[in-house]
């Protein structure tokens, strides 16, 4: 169970980041929409996962947060990419398509044969 | 790089944990406000908007721990949790914590204090560089045997020694000496007790000075100017640590000496007692020095760094055979060399008893570790629903455990803690009473000793804890759910488990207990010895007369003659008489003797007497009787000295079946030559030292006056009552006589004898104590069980009353209940005790390791206490009244 849940927090600290770097500071309502929008909704966060993935990226420096209001004036707290968590992203982003590229043959040997 | 900001982070967040729960609160609040707005939108009341809100994010409450878990350290805030618990258990039961706490600060305590003394004096090594390569050479008088003793080295043979090739980089020559330091600018005149030491000691002991320079080649031959070297203490005490003092000259037995160095105050060898250093052949007499006869030296060597100890020692040995077979005709030689490592040869007579208590400390320790265990486990079963519920209700039971645990090792800590401070007294309380404890003054608790303490109380936590926690968290746990609030059957085996406990608490406190008897018996034998003479109001106290103003005869006796008469003169004195050695007071010396009467000797074959000085009066002042002949007459003084008195054990082996009377020994008393002394008297066996046994003895006159011989001074008073009052005048006398000459050792005859049973009171009485704790502990432990026994068992109790059974009956019951681990353990201990007391043998004097006595008084003390602690709850649980108890549920 731990190592499942271990890809899928790992999975998402990087849409986090991803999506951060897209629509720059946004609170944890709007990055949790905002990661269901773009999967589809075939995804749905957990705030239960998504707060201690932010939690673990503040930690990391790849994130900082502050407080700000939102666009529907409530008060509310903003997580922001750091110049750190910008370098990670590419790594980590670079890591992954070569990750699912190799998958990828692996998954799909009929074609290549 | 990152994880260790994350942790730095972690560590800052658990730090600051209250204002981040804060911020966490807000933060969701806001979360779930965003989600109630998006429902409110789509037309919802706000009863419902909220409620859905709640379900989409999932539980503030959750999502609120799921952070939290990530922040900080989890297993650091199970840890403070579970030290929360535990505190807060033993504050509920104060009385139980103290006494825990109490029981393990003693046993930590004493094993700290101990390791401690131990680790200084066995196991550190000497402060010298490369200690281990330093050796001490002794002489072994005959090779067939093996377990013939160190003898003292003649200087003749070390110059041998030095002289052939050896394995050894640097041999040096060593003996106590004493010195009169003449009073200067009115400071009182002084005995100091001093070494004699050949110019390169310091140098292979690999040592320097602290101020000035050491001894070289040239200050170390008869001719040489004559110097000395201070130590640091004796430097600081008489010339307050002026280093001006260097090149002034000090008197010494009336002899001007010429100061060349200090040594550091860290050089204490081979003790602290010595004062100042000279050269070897400056100190000792030409003869000495030349001599191969006169076995009177210490030799340290130094192994180079290439060879091997057992071959150098193998050189040394051939050198000193060929000497023997050379020159055994004419003396007592050697037949070869024993090596053992310095450190050893510096406390090995302290090392068995310091073994015997540490391993009584040991004993005690785990006693402790028992006992509280011991209550732990009753702990334990008082809480068995307790644990029970915590299991049903999901926790692990490894957590159950470590709860356990942690509640043990803070008890253990708390005792650590204190016993750590305890060992501090202790430890400054062993090294101030054990007088004769070597390097003493390098006993200071140090950090080791607080590892070590941090170390066996963790250990001791653990060891208490874990029976009783795996047994209360053991599978059947559940059971206890299931089990009748009566709970008859369910405890019973936590009482097994407590009994057994119990009887190995009793097997080693009849171990402890039988050691301590022993002892303690041997030390009784030893002080109740009779030395065969007076001890009652009886004071003694010496001086030595040396130097130029006591290089003639007719000058020493002429002191001693004017100071008997004086002192006799005194108001209170009884009889006053002089001997360079009192009954008590060590085996000092031994000179070959020869019987002229009978034939002459095989060649090769020796026999030694030690001898003693004595005036006429001396014999009457301090009570040992005359068996045959007479005492010396007051005409028998210098040239006419030719007379000698002998003891019964002399006559016994020399003389088994003729009269001493009138026949002659042969010594060299007067010159190397020898003459012969006519044996004029037989006087009762007399005892040189407490606990060993009677040897052949001979006096000589002392008034012969001798230098040297003569010199070297007892004076022995006897008074009808207290004799200590006439401490005073006597020396006041002595001062009018000659104001430079110092007195030294003003001893009642208690006294000396109090000081030579020293050291076996003191190992007696600490394992004594010891052993008393450990059966209080036991008969503790005893009453616990029993107690908790009976308040499991009160409705059983009260069924079987109600069915008839009659008190006596119960009482029995519980009786043999509790006594069946006390006999157990007694029966353990004791066969234990055959073996481990012979491991003391060597210690005890006059008593046999399986001393029936000793024995039978521990079996009855045993068994007295363990029926008295029975007997408390037996009678308890007699009293019950069956209806009360069985309304009780």
């Amino acid at each position: 169970m731990g190592s499942r849940n271990e890809v899928w927090l790992g999975t998402l600290a990087l849409m986090v980041l991803r999506t951060l770097a897209t629509i720059g500071p946004q609170h944890g309502y709007g990055l949790a929409r905002r990661i269901e929008q773009i999967s589809g909704d075939r995804l749905s966060v957990n705030y239960g996962t998504l707060y201690p993935a932010l939690l673990k990226l503040e930690q990391d420096g790849s994130i900082r947060s502050e407080w700000g209001v939102s666009d529907t004036n409530r008060k509310a707290k903003f997580y922001k990419l750091t110049a750190a968590g910008r370098k990670h992203l590419e790594r980590e982003t670079r890591d992954w398509h070569e990750t699912t590229a190799i998958l990828a043959r692996f998954l799909s040997p009929a074609e290549e044969a | 790089m990152r994880t260790l900001r994350g942790w730095g982070k972690r560590l800052r967040a658990w730090i600051a944990d209250g204002s981040r729960d804060r911020d966490l609160g807000s933060e969701l609040e806001s979360l779930v406000q965003m989600h109630m707005d998006e429902y409110l939108g789509a037309g919802m009341n706000r009863e419902e908007a909220r409620r859905l809100a709640l379900i989409a994010v999932g539980g503030v409450e959750q999502v609120r721990q799921a952070v939290r878990s990530g922040r900080g350290f989890p297993w650091l805030e199970g840890l403070a949790r579970d030290l929360k618990y535990a505190i807060c258990t033993l504050l509920r039961s104060p009385g139980f914590s103290l006494v825990a706490i109490g029981i393990m600060a003693i046993g930590i305590g004493a094993s700290v204090a101990l390791f401690t003394v131990v680790r200084s004096v066995l196991l550190r090594p000497l402060p010298f560089s490369h200690p281990d390569d330093l050796v001490a050479l002794y002489s072994r008088g005959d090779l067939s045997k093996t377990d013939s003793e160190n003898g003292y080295v003649a200087s003749g043979d070390f110059y041998d020694w030095q002289k052939s090739q050896h394995g050894y980089e640097q041999m040096a020559i060593w003996r106590w000496s004493g010195f009169n330091m003449s009073g200067a600018g009115g400071e009182l005149p002084e005995f100091l007790n001093a070494g004699t030491c050949s110019w390169n000691l310091f140098a292979t002991l690999g040592a320097g000075p602290a101020l000035g320079r050491l001894f070289t080649r040239d200050d170390d031959h008869a001719g040489a100017g004559r110097t000395v070297i201070l130590s640091w203490s004796f430097f600081e005490r008489r010339f307050n640590g002026d280093p001006a003092i260097l090149g002034k000259t000090i008197r010494l037995n009336g002899l001007n000496y010429t100061i060349i160095g200090v040594l550091p105050a860290r050089f204490q060898f081979p003790h602290p007692l010595i004062q100042l250093w000279v050269p070897w052949q400056i100190g000792e007499g030409r003869n000495a020095v030349s001599s191969h006869y006169i076995h009177i030296a210490h030799v340290v060597a130094r192994l180079k760094a290439s060879a091997s100890p057992a071959a150098a020692l193998e050189e040394i040995s051939a050198v000193q055979y060929v000497l023997y077979t050379r020159l055994r005709g004419s003396g007592e030689m050697e037949q070869g060399v024993i090596g053992t490592p310095l450190l050893e040869d510096l406390v090995g007579d302290a090392k068995k008893p310091l073994c015997v208590l540490l391993a009584a400390v040991a004993c005690l320790l785990l006693i402790a570790c028992l006992n509280l265990s011991n209550l732990l486990v009753a702990r334990s079963a008082a809480r068995r629903r307790e644990m029970a519920i915590r299991s049903a209700l999901g926790g692990g039971r490894f957590s159950l455990i470590r709860q356990q645990l942690t509640e043990s090792v803070l008890i253990c800590l708390s005792g650590g803690a204190l016993g750590l401070l305890l060992a501090v007294g202790a430890t400054e309380w062993l090294i101030k009473h054990w007088t004769e404890l070597p390097r003493g003054y390098d006993v200071h608790p140090d950090g080791l000793a607080i590892g070590f303490a941090l170390a066996i109380t963790l250990l001791a936590g653990v060891l208490a804890a874990a029976p009783p926690a795996i047994s209360s968290t053991s599978a059947a746990i559940l059971g206890a759910l299931q089990e009748g609030s009566r709970g008859i059957g369910g405890s019973l085996g936590r009482a097994s488990l407590r009994k057994w406990l119990l009887t190995a608490e009793v097997a080693l406190t009849v171990v402890l207990l039988i050691a301590a008897g022993l002892l303690f018996k041997s030390f009784l034998r030893l002080r109740t010895v009779d030395l065969g003479c007076t001890t009652k109001n009886v004071l003694s106290l010496n001086y030595f007369l040396r130097g130029d103003q006591y290089s003639k005869p007719e000058q020493i006796v002429s002191f001693d003659t004017q100071l008997l008469e004086r002192v006799r003169h005194l108001p209170g004195v009884q009889a006053a008489g002089l001997t360079n050695v009192v009954p008590g007071g060590g085996y000092y010396g031994n000179y070959e003797i020869s019987i002229h009467e009978h034939p002459a000797q095989a060649t090769g074959e020796h026999h030694f007497v030690a001898y003693r000085t004595a005036d006429p009066g001396y014999f009457s002042a301090i009570g040992i009787p005359i068996l045959r002949g007479r005492f010396f007459s007051d005409d028998e003084r210098l040239e006419n000295d030719k007379f000698v008195i002998v003891n019964q054990e002399l006559v016994q082996e020399y003389f088994p079946s003729e009269d001493p009377i009138g026949k002659h020994l042969r010594a060299q008393w007067r010159t190397t030559q020898g003459e012969n002394y006519e044996i004029i008297g037989v006087v009762a066996n007399t005892k040189y030292e407490l606990g060993k046994p009677v040897a052949p003895m001979m006096w000589f006159p002392i008034l012969g006056g001798i230098p040297g011989n003569s010199g070297d001074s007892v004076l022995v008073v006897r008074s009808q009552n207290d004799v200590t009052p006439l401490a005073m005048p006597i020396q006041r006398l002595i001062t009018s006589l000659d104001t430079n000459l110092p007195v030294k050792n003003v001893l009642t005859m208690e006294q000396i004898v109090g000081q030579s049973t020293a050291n076996s009171s003191f190992s007696a009485t600490l394992v004594l104590s010891f052993a008393g704790f450990s059966l209080v502990l036991a008969a503790i432990g005893l009453y616990g069980v029993l107690a908790y026994l009976v308040t499991q068992r009160t409705v059983e109790i009260g069924i079987r009353m109600a069915l008839g059974a009659r008190r006596e009956w119960v009482l029995r019951l519980v009786l043999i209940d509790g006594l069946r681990p006390a006999l157990l353990g007694l029966g353990i201990g004791i066969v234990l005790s055959l073996g481990v007391t012979r491991l003391i043998g060597s210690l005890l004097y006059g008593t046999s390791p399986l001393d029936a006595s000793v024995f039978l008084s521990v079996i009855a003390t045993l068994l007295i206490s363990a029926t008295g602690a029975c007997l408390l709850p037996a009678w308890r649980a007699a009293r019950i009244d069956p209806m009360c108890a069985l309304r009780a549920e």
